[in-house]
C-alpha cells in the first residue's frame, strides 16, 4: 500500500526566502539594485566599466562581481573605479544564488549606497530561476550573436525587465539583425525596454546612464518588481 | 546545467518533509516542472539519482509532472495555452499576458509505503 502525501512546496523556497529578505533591506535603504544576466562574452563587465567611470562621482555605487572562477571582473572593475566591489567566485557553479548575496551584502553599507549592481555568471538559463532580491534583471545581448536569443532563451529574456544590446559598432558584419532581435525579444516580453549600445565606441550609452540616473531619482514603489522564479 | 543545484534542493526540502512528519520510506517525489522554469527534466532526473546514493531517499523514484505555458490577457480577459512562447492575445493581439501556469517549480506530494 502506498498513501499519497501533500507537499506542495516551491523547490527553490529557501531561496525565494531569502531573496525577499536581501529586497526587504534594500529597500528600506533606498537602494536600487540591478540583476546583470547574459551569455558570457556580450560585454556585462565592459558595460559596468563604463556605467561605474561615467556616474561613479555622482551616483553611489556597489557591485556584486559574479564569477564561475577568477577574480578578473572584480579587478577590473576596481580598475574602472569601483570602490565598493564585491567577487563572488562560484566555484563551477553556473549561477549566483540569494545565499551568496547574503553572503556579500554586508561588506557594503547600504545607506551610503543608491545603485547596487550584481554581475551574475554567464549563462542565459541558470541565472533566470534564482530570484536575488533584485529590483530587475537586465539581460545583455552583443550583435555578436544570434538575432534569434530571446526566442531560444525565453525564460530570461520573459523574466527580464530590460534589454542591452551591446557592439552595435559591429552591425552589418554578420547577419545579426536589429529589428529582427527586437521583435523575437518583444514576441516574449512585450514589455521589455531596449538600449542599443555600444561599449567600443560610446554610443548609445548616454540614455542607459541617464535611465539609471532617474531609477535612483524615482520612488522605489515605482520600479517593476521582479517576481521569484 | 543549474538541474544539480534544483535535485539538491528537493532533497534536501524532502529529507526535511520525512523528518517533520515522521514518514517511513518515500517511494516516489512528485514534481511539477513548468516549460518556463529553465529547468530540463532528463537532466534532472539524471542529477537526482547521481545525488540519492547513501541517503535515506536512496531507490527513490522522482516523477516529474511537465506543465505547459498558460496566459491570461490583461486586457480582455481571454486564458489562452501560450504556444512556443509567443506571449500576444490570439483574439484582441494584446501583448499584457500574464502567466497562470508554466512557472511551476515545486514538489507536489510523496508516495510512501503505509
Amino acid at each position: 500500500m502506498t498513501e499519497k502525501i501533500a507537499v506542495e512546496r516551491k523547490v527553490l523556497s529557501e531561496n525565494d526566502k531569502l531573496a525577499a529578505e536581501i529586497r526587504s533591506q534594500l529597500m528600506q535603504r533606498g537602494v536600487v539594485a540591478l540583476n546583470f544576466v547574459s551569455s558570457p562574452g556580450s560585454g556585462k563587465t565592459s558595460l559596468l566599466e563604463k556605467t561605474l567611470a561615467a556616474l561613479n562621482h555622482e551616483l553611489r555605487l556597489g557591485l556584486i562581481a559574479g564569477d564561475v572562477q577568477t577574480e578578473n571582473d572584480a579587478d577590473r572593475l576596481k580598475r574602472a573605479g569601483g570602490k565598493l566591489v564585491q567577487p563572488i567566485v562560484t566555484g563551477g557553479l553556473c549561477h549566483l544564488d540569494a545565499k551568496m548575496i547574503t553572503r556579500v551584502l554586508p561588506e557594503f553599507d547600504l545607506a551610503q549606497l543608491d545603485l547596487l549592481f550584481i554581475e551574475n555568471v554567464g549563462n542565459l538559463v541558470c541565472p533566470s530561476s534564482y530570484d536575488l532580491g533584485e529590483d530587475m534583471k537586465v539581460v545583455v545581448l552583443s550583435t555578436t550573436e544570434g538575432d534569434d536569443k530571446p526566442l531560444k532563451y525565453p525564460g530570461m529574456f520573459r523574466r527580464a525587465k530590460v534589454m542591452v544590446i551591446n557592439k552595435i559598432d559591429l552591425l552589418g558584419t554578420s547577419d545579426f539583425d536589429l529589428a529582427r532581435v527586437k521583435e523575437n525579444a518583444r514576441r516574449i516580453n512585450a514589455d521589455l525596454k531596449v538600449f542599443e549600445v555600444s561599449c567600443r565606441t560610446g554610443a548609445g550609452l548616454p540614455a542607459w546612464f541617464d535611465w539609471l540616473r532617474g531609477l535612483v531619482h524615482a520612488p522605489a514603489r515605482d520600479l517593476p518588481l521582479t517576481t521569484g522564479a | 546545467m543549474h538541474e544539480l543545484s534544483i535535485a539538491t534542493s528537493i532533497v534536501e526540502t524532502v529529507l526535511q518533509e520525512m523528518q517533520r512528519r515522521q514518514l517511513p520510506a518515500v517511494e516516489t517525489i512528485a514534481v511539477r516542472v513548468g516549460a518556463l522554469s529553465g529547468v530540463v527534466p532528463e537532466a534532472l532526473e539524471f542529477s537526482f539519482s547521481a545525488i540519492i546514493n547513501g541517503t535515506p531517499l536512496a531507490g527513490t523514484r522522482l516523477a516529474i509532472e511537465q506543465v505547459p505555458l498558460q496566459g491570461k490577457c490583461r486586457n480582455c480577459g481571454l486564458d489562452f495555452s501560450v504556444v512556443e512562447f509567443i506571449f500576444a492575445c490570439p483574439h484582441c493581439r494584446s501583448g499584457q499576458i500574464e502567466i497562470t501556469k508554466g512557472e511551476e517549480l515545486e514538489i507536489a506530494y510523496l508516495e510512501v509505503s503505509s
